[in-house]
């Protein structure tokens, strides 16, 4: 049983192609990294599963635990099990922390004790949650209250856009841990960019994008080697093999 | 009886610098005279309007109420156990008990102002008075409402708030309609004396109706170490509801603050001054608007902040957003520097809800209205005010009522 299912996607924005023929499944239970260099499309394909609607979806379709999503409004996405941590998030003024913790936690009994025991795993204080949203915020405050905001909704699927991008060693120990024992028994995809964040969460498989398409896939450990010692030209070599084929 | 009659009479058609111009006439001036009664006796409906301008009929957590309805005063009283400590009475009875009280009527606020100020010197219909003697330093708020029951009419309050030496204390005013009455004039004059080492946090709620148009006049000054807090909220519609309260930082180390989140609606005309005149060695000054406009609302935030000291620093904040194609709003922050050394500094945006902003709530789970609502909330903060929790939690409550069906 898959988690994610992805079947030859194209998506644009402004008009622009920006993924092409993307096939990526993610089988339950297990987690997967994208590589990739800048602007290769990482981030919008996370936007375009989340169903931002800047990412026109031309062909294809994205499954979701045996539901076709392509075409759901992003609230109902999250509903059905989808989190994200993301990379840049805005800061909303006025908005707290804890109002979307609370929201999360609705439904919960003992929702109070919950929230401080999140806070305390992530290393904050409760004061973070009366703060307004990604105001202020440092780089790891940003991150972990990112994966705060995961650990309170508990999705069955979970985004990671770049844990480790701006954050120092200290704050990068406490996300990796956190997040490597929140995915056992879940399924995710990871974005990482230098692959810090895989010295402490495990992942079963790696594909790499290049310019909107999925150039290989492969062990993780191998393919991030590859790219360490050789750069991404390796990847587009294996890109342009494949076109000449 | 102190009034600066013949100086008011000759700016009985005086326009006032902002807002619509209204023809005084068009207004009714023969209110019912109503008997005074126990508070918790008023009509439900009107115990329920006051109940949304932080007003309680039941007095739970007040410890003194004035309750003036059109042109009559219905109740006033203050708890006993601050018999003493606090006066509190309509205008009128303070100016018969207190000859004093003319050395502060019609001193911060020029009668001939405006044609307003003219009206309400000339046809004035009470207002309270309060008066918080030296060193009571008073936890619990009082509490003053001043409340439209006709349709059409034209009410002019005057009301002086005299803080003693090292006094301390919060009141709440609540200006609101009976939901029977559509249009209407209110005329509030009000001057504030803070006397050394005294502080003062104000919080005034208007609802009003959306024909109904009001013009408060108010005035306010700080003496040595003392601290003015005004924090203002008008989140109904209202035809045009302009005011401009000037703040004298006279004392050495006087603070005034004014905070208001307004929210226009329909089409409503609200042009909200504020400004802060620093004389004092060490005053500060501090204005932060926050003014969301719907619908076809006219919005003008105007702030204005005088350095006449050399030692004297403030700020300025208005943040506006629009909710709306057809809403408008115009920020309007004024620095003037009159000395070396004197620091002003301002900050105004206006923009609409951030597309982004909305997507990640989205991704939290939020429904795209509730993402929208979430955020014009988080704008109007009350965080803002800096008010005691009980009171910030009782004005959030006010604010999240009054807006949980239009948002």
């Amino acid at each position: 049983m898959y988690s994610l299912k992805i079947k030859d996607l194209c998506v644009k924005v402004n008009g622009k192609k920006i993924l092409d023929g993307i096939n990526l499944t993610i089988p339950k239970g297990e987690v997967h990294v994208l590589f990739g260099p800048n602007a290769s499309g990482k981030t919008s394909l996370l936007m375009t599963i989340l169903g931002f609607p800047n990412y026109k979806v031309v062909s294809g379709e994205i499954w979701f635990n045996g539901t076709n999503i392509t075409n759901m409004p992003t609230d109902e996405r999250v509903r059905l099990g989808i989190g994200v941590a993301f990379q840049n998030p805005p800061a909303i003024r006025g908005v707290k922390l804890a109002d979307i913790i609370h929201n999360f936690l609705k439904s919960e009994s003992n929702a109070k004790k919950k929230e401080i025991e999140l806070c305390k795993t992530l290393n904050f204080t409760e004061e973070i949650l009366l703060r307004d949203l990604n105001l202020c915020f440092s780089g790891g405050e940003i991150k972990r209250s990112e994966v705060l905001q995961i650990l309170a909704q508990k999705p069955s699927f979970v985004m990671l856009d770049e844990p480790d991008s701006g954050v120092d060693v200290e704050n990068l120990g406490i996300i990796g841990k956190v997040i490597n024992d929140f995915l056992k028994g879940r399924s995710g995809l990871l974005i990482t960019h230098l692959g810090y964040i895989l010295r402490y969460v495990d992942v079963d498989k790696a594909h790499v994008l290049i310019d909107g398409r999925i150039a290989c896939s492969g062990e993780p450990i191998k393919i991030l080697d590859q790219i360490l010692k050789e750069g991404y030209g390796w990847c587009e070599k294996c890109l342009t093999m494949e076109k000449k084929h | 009886m102190p009034n600066d009659g013949e100086k008011a009479l000759k700016a009985i058609n005086k326009p006032a610098n902002f807002g619509p111009d209204l023809e005084i006439k068009a207004f009714i001036r023969n209110a019912k005279a109503l008997y005074p009664c126990p508070i918790s006796s008023l009509p439900e409906e009107i115990a329920n309007q006051s109940l949304k301008v932080g007003v309680r009929t039941d007095e739970k957590s007040r410890i003194g109420t004035y309750f003036q309805i059109d042109h009559s005063v219905i109740f006033q009283g203050i708890q006993r156990a601050f018999e003493g400590k606090i006066e509190l009475m309509s205008t009128t009875d303070a100016i018969k008990k207190y000859d004093w009280l003319k050395d502060y009527w019609w001193k911060l606020i020029p009668a001939d102002m405006d044609k307003y100020t003219a009206l309400a010197s000339l046809n004035w219909d009470h207002g309270y008075f309060i008066r918080v003697l030296e060193g009571q330093k008073i936890s619990f708020p009082l509490q003053a409402c001043l409340f439209i029951s006709t349709d059409g009419l034209d009410q002019n309050v005057h009301n002086m708030v005299l803080i003693e030496p090292n006094a301390e204390v919060q009141i709440i005013t609540g200006c609101t309609v009976h939901p029977n009455v559509q249009k209407g004039l209110h005329v509030g004059i009000t001057e504030f004396f803070l006397k050394k080492g005294s502080k003062l946090t104000f919080t005034m709620i208007h609802n009003w109706a959306q024909n109904f148009d009001a013009r408060p006049r108010t005035a306010v000054l700080i003496e040595d170490d003392a601290t003015f807090v005004s924090n203002y909220i008008c989140m109904k519609p209202v035809r045009s509801l302009q005011t401009y309260p000037v703040a004298y930082c006279k004392g050495s180390n006087s603070k005034a603050r004014f905070n208001s989140i307004i929210l226009g609606e329909g089409d409503s005309y609200i042009d909200l001054g504020a400004k802060i005149v620093l004389q004092g060695s060490g005053s500060k000054g501090e204005i932060i608007t926050h003014a969301i406009a719907s619908d076809n609302a006219k919005i003008y935030s105007r702030g204005l902040l005088v350095g006449e000291h050399s030692d004297s620093k403030a700020h300025l904040e208005c943040r506006g957003l629009l909710v709306s194609d057809k809403a408008f709003i115009h920020a309007i922050p004024e620095l003037i520097g009159k000395v070396s050394g004197t620091e002003l500094s301002h900050e105004a945006a206006i923009g609409k809800i951030a597309e982004e902003q909305i997507r990640y709530l989205m991704a939290r789970g939020f429904s795209e209205t509730e993402a929208r609502s979430l955020i014009v909330r988080g704008f109007m903060d009350v965080n803002i005010f800096g008010l005691p929790e009980a009171l910030r939690d009782e004005i959030k409550r006010i604010i999240d009522e009054t807006t949980k069906g239009i948002l």
